[in-house]
């Protein structure tokens, strides 16, 4: 089950080597979107389009807010 | 969208997934690091002045007006061991000095605004209600900093905005 975090612990986890991904649409992205992290839409989350994760490392996934 | 996206990589076979519930909008909020065109907006965060004095509730006029002296606003902002905000001493409470605590003195509950305030809009606000200053704080209530209104007018004129 994923696990909910928290800004605060979002960081450490990217301190700490996390992947981190939005998966908001390509155009949301492009405009800004958090310093290191990948797109891959949600929409698009396919085997091929994950390929390039890291299993070995957390990823921690964001979109815009809660709602 | 991130909570079907992280069981949709747990699905793929990932095992160690987080779910930052809070996202882009709470990220921005705080005034953390982002890339983009839409980046370089005036926000509060980027204008606000960092170097401001705090203290906490229990700590003296004494103590909060020493740190001012030393610090880039003329007031105080009272904070928990946490850094949230619980209330503000201005320039007038703090000439009262002396060992009365900060906390029975100060101004509860601050206006505040999020990092990514945009600016040109603020500015316009606190020119009409003859603010001259504002607390900038993350989601969580955390200090960032003090947005002054002069600050950010100058800004918005370097930048051409005004």
């Amino acid at each position: 089950m994923p696990t909910p975090a928290h800004r605060d612990r979002v960081r450490e986890l990217l301190g700490t080597g996390a992947q981190l991904v939005e998966v908001l649409p390509a155009h949301e992205y492009d405009d800004e979107h958090l310093t290191g992290a990948v797109n891959i839409p949600l929409k698009q989350m396919t085997p091929e389009a994950v390929a390039g994760l890291d299993h070995s490392r957390p990823i921690v996934v964001y979109c815009w807010d809660s709602l | 969208m991130s909570p079907r996206a992280a069981w949709r990589l747990e699905q793929l076979g990932f095992t160690e997934v987080y779910d930052y519930v809070a996202g882009k909008a709470d990220w921005l909020a705080a005034g953390l690091a982002t890339v983009g065109p839409g980046s370089a907006a005036y926000r509060a965060g980027a204008v606000a002045r960092q170097g401001i004095a705090t203290c906490e509730t229990e700590e003296t006029l004494a103590d909060a007006g020493g740190r001012v002296a030393d610090s880039d606003w003329t007031g105080c902002v009272v904070v928990n061991s946490a850094r949230v905000v619980l209330g503000v001493l201005g320039a007038e409470d703090l000439a009262a000095a002396g060992e009365v605590a900060a906390g029975s003195v100060m101004r509860i509950g601050p206006p505040t605004v999020r990092a990514n305030e945009e600016v040109a809009p603020l500015v316009e606000r606190m020119a009409a209600r003859a603010i001259d200053s504002i607390l900038v704080t993350d989601p969580d209530g955390r200090l960032l900093g003090v947005m002054v209104r002069a600050d950010a007018e100058a800004a918005l004129a370097r930048a051409g905005g005004l």
